[in-house]
């Protein structure tokens, strides 16, 4: 019981962060129908600067803002340089294009910092554990990523649903042309979307550094996962966004112990071990077909 | 009285607050052209789209020859009769005026699960193409690529894609728009012509060529049929003066 | 003319190869550009002839490569069967995960054909019976009716018969009425439908078609690199795939030959200079897309 509470918030953690790179996502494709195979980089990119801006100001927090800002800065320079002249283009255009620029990233980081898995350490007021209940502790990190999540989360709904910016990018979401109609230059509401979505996602990326090993690629599954989310969420939307984060990252920890749990239960210990895996592995594919059979849309998506 | 082709019984259609078909009941009888007209927003466009299977009705059932077909998808509506043209010029552009119409045969056929064959070579479809297009007048053009056809020459095309597949019903969406004078008056001679092969359902704003062509005309005016009856009956509505007023009628 | 003598020309150069004074590593290179060609052609029946974006033809490949593993494993290493459930296998994940992507179009039918072929390559790293992430090395080639047709040099010659054949099954394929019904599907969907032809139908078939003709790819390619891993399934792969069909010119069978020769020369002549290659493909690709605006070869459709 008391693991299923951990891997609970462990799912949670994971979706926070799956929100945090689907935010940014599925806006750019909500607002400007445009394919960034390439956000999962920034996510990656956010986490080396991060490692190494760290390093370079000797603090934790340093490197967070810095190279945060830095990861948002980066994409807004691959929007001018490259981005900008997919708009309008084909899907297939636009994903070869930016399937271009992740071959190319990767490699790159590959080249600057090695292909040794780097690591960067928790800032020390939140590198200790905490009593969650009686008999179990649990670190203080994750409970802050998760609060981070909620953070943006909450500022993100805060700003699309209160302000004339909010307002414009729904409108954009559902009706670009419109919003040129308006009188709106959105060249400059597209980089601010862009800008911010990938200020976010190499925000995720410095925050999970701690956590995981960063190494070039890092970002690709982490891409796809974020890609599982906008489609269960729903192309466009925050909120499915959000939703969908949760549930891709409960279904994901959870599935893998209650599965494994379940087929030991059903089945003699050597075969569990053999399908338990590869099935939990599914789930949140399973999940997200189950979600297009029913929403073809999305959960929060507009029905065709 | 014979069976309608078409039976439309109280068919609504609601989205969020706006009711964009509202109760809508009417019949085409075989051999006839029934045209739908009314002023802009009236809900012209869902009926057809709901007609066809686009759009899935929120109360009301359609019938087509007396099948039931309120939720049937599209191309299962198209096998028991039903043809369109779309309001916006739709043709398949890679392919030559030929290939479009043979393609509208083959699915008449049923037969495009046949992975063997060349299908340029199938006699069957190329005569059955070859025929509608010389029905509607583009017997010349049947190997020009339809991508590279006139706009009136791309209407003269869908009609003979609807023509090929012999049906009991066409569902034509405004099939004069954008046509010059020329191509007007060629077009609703051939409209006419039409009636023989089957019943015609007309959705159309040129006032002149639906008074010519319809036999019997039923208006929309904000998803309610405010009026249905002959051409003369029509004319003399004071609902439907009062509908168009100012509009030139 | 020349384009109806350019595939038998192609085919006579892949059948000369093998005879040239050109070294080992050349026919190696040669015996990977056809399978991958296989793959491409196929992909090429889904992507050029029937428009559909699929970012997931690695996951076929993948399922018909483990299909040789795991007959393998349980002694089966006859190309009776494990064709049939190579090949069977992929068209039922096609069934099942095509129904699913066509309720979706554009970007979505994208990102979920990739979600499905990374499904694919994270439940192949779980299998721990065939080496989990780490991969399956195979006790011995599948032979065909107990001879050792696909041993040594003979895979070259099943490889080449192989690309000949698929050749010209897709060929008729793509002329038939199913063909001219899945390209028109591309060129416009609601019109099909109104010509009573179900659009959903005709799409699902080329995808399982087309998973059926990667799943023998597949099984070429777990015979040559006598190999199989996850990594097969890997998301770059079905990236490539997409590269070499875009490359060889949307809707032509032996322009995905070319474009598969292209990539696998970039990747294995470059990888012999410099391990950074992905670097350079990146680059490149990124300028062709933006710079070459009819398509990579000139030839794209809209």
């Amino acid at each position: 019981m008391t693991l299923l509470l951990v891997q609970a918030l462990n799912g949670i953690q994971l979706g926070m962060l799956l929100f945090l790179i689907a935010a940014g996502l599925t806006l750019v494709f909500g607002v400007m129908n445009f394919v960034n195979l390439a956000h999962g980089v920034q996510y990656m990119i956010g986490a080396y600067l991060g490692v190494s801006l760290a390093a370079l100001t000797g603090s934790f927090w340093g490197g967070l803002v810095l190279a945060s800002v830095a990861a948002g800065l980066f994409g807004l320079v691959l929007e001018w340089l490259i981005f900008r002249h997919l708009y309008g283009r084909s899907d297939l255009d636009q994903v070869l294009a930016t399937f271009g620029v992740i071959l190319a990233l990767n490699e790159a980081t590959r080249i600057i910092w090695g292909s040794n898995p780097l690591e960067l350490a928790m800032p020390d007021a939140l590198s200790g554990s905490f009593l969650l209940v009686p008999g179990l502790r649990y670190p203080v990190y994750r409970i802050a990523v998760m609060a981070a999540g909620l953070l943006v989360a909450a500022g993100l709904a805060v700003v699309v649903n209160r302000t004339r910016v909010g307002m414009l990018i729904r409108a954009g979401a559902t009706n670009g042309a419109m919003v040129s109609a308006l009188g709106v230059d959105i060249g400059r509401l597209f980089r601010l979307v862009f800008g911010v979505g990938a200020m976010l996602a190499g925000f995720a990326g410095v925050l999970a550094a701690p956590l995981v090993s960063v190494e070039p690629g890092m970002g690709d599954n982490l891409l796809i996962l974020a890609f599982v989310v906008i489609v269960i969420g729903g192309v466009g939307s925050i909120r499915g966004a959000f939703v969908a984060a949760v549930i891709v990252g409960l279904v994901d920890t959870l599935g893998r112990s209650l599965i494994t749990d379940g087929a030991h239960a059903a089945f003699s210990a050597g075969t569990s071990a053999r399908i338990g895996p590869a099935v939990a592995s599914m789930l949140i594919y399973l999940v997200m077909a189950v979600v297009l059979a029913i929403r073809p849309a999305g959960l929060f998506g507009k029905p065709v | 009285m014979a069976e309608p082709v078409l039976d439309i019984a109280g068919l609504s259609r609601r989205y969020g607050a706006l009711q964009v078909t509202d109760n809508v009941s009417l019949q085409v009888m075989p051999g006839r052209i029934h045209a739908i007209i009314g002023p802009n927003g009236a809900g012209k466009t869902t009926l057809i789209q709901q007609i066809f299977g686009a759009v899935r009705p929120d109360a009301g059932v359609i019938r087509l020859g007396g099948r039931v077909v309120t939720h049937m998808a599209p191309h299962r509506r198209a096998r028991l009769g039903l043809a369109r043209s779309f309001q916006i010029t739709s043709v398949l552009p890679d392919f030559t005026a030929l290939e479009n119409v043979a393609l509208a045969a083959q699915g008449h056929a049923g037969s495009s699960l046949r992975f063997f064959g060349d299908v340029g070579k199938s006699a069957e479809l190329n005569r059955a193409a070859f025929a509608a297009l010389t029905r509607v007048g583009l017997a010349a053009r049947q190997g020009v690529i339809a991508g590279r056809l006139s706009h009136g020459e791309k209407r003269q095309l869908e009609l003979a894609m609807a023509v090929a597949v012999q049906p009991r019903l066409m569902l034509l969406d405004e099939p004069l728009a954008g046509a010059g004078p020329e191509e007007t008056a060629r077009l609703v001679a051939l409209l006419g012509s039409l009636r023989s092969d089957c019943a015609i359902l007309l959705v159309e704003h040129d006032m002149d060529a639906v008074f010519q062509l319809a036999d019997d005309i039923t208006v929309l005016a904000l998803g309610r049929v405010i009026a249905q009856g002959g051409p003369d009956a029509i004319r003399a509505d004071p609902a439907v003066r009062a509908a168009y007023l100012g509009e030139d009628f | 003319m020349i384009r109806r003598l350019l595939p038998w020309l192609i085919f006579a150069v892949f059948a000369a190869i093998p005879f040239l004074p050109v070294g080992g590593f050349v026919t190696l290179v040669a015996g990977r550009i056809m399978i991958f060609a296989i793959a491409a052609m196929s992909l090429d029946l889904i992507l050029g002839v029937g428009g559909l974006p699929s970012f997931g033809h690695a996951a076929p490949i993948a399922i018909g490569a483990y299909a040789v593993a795991m007959l393998d494993a349980a002694g089966l290493n006859h190309l009776e069967y494990v064709l049939p459930a190579a090949m069977g296998a992929a068209c039922l994940f096609a069934v099942i995960t095509g129904s699913v992507a066509l309720r979706a179009r554009g970007i979505n039918f994208i990102m979920i054909t990739l979600a499905f072929a990374q499904m694919v390559f994270f439940a192949a790293g779980s299998l721990s019976d065939y080496g989990g992430d780490d991969g399956y090395s195979l006790t011995v080639r599948t032979d065909i009716a107990g001879q050792n047709l696909l041993k040594g040099g003979n895979l070259y010659f099943a490889s080449l018969i192989a690309l000949i054949g698929v050749w010209l099954l897709l060929r008729m394929i793509v002329a038939s009425r199913f063909g001219r019904a899945l390209s028109a599907v591309r060129q416009n969907r609601v019109r099909v439908q109104a010509m009573g032809i179900n659009a959903t139908a005709i799409e699902l078939t080329a995808l399982v078609i087309g998973a059926g003709i990667a799943a023998l790819a597949g099984v070429l390619l777990a015979n040559e690199a006598e190999f199989v891993s996850p990594a097969y399934a890997a998301w770059g792969r079905s990236g490539s795939l997409m590269v070499m069909v875009i490359l060889g010119g949307l809707g032509s069978l032996h322009g995905a030959i070319l474009g598969a020769a292209v990539v696998v020369l970039f990747e294995e002549g470059m990888g012999r200079y410099t391990q950074h290659w992905p670097l350079i493909f990146g680059v490149l690709l990124v300028l062709a897309v933006l710079f070459l605006r009819n398509g990579l070869a000139g030839v794209r459709r809209g």
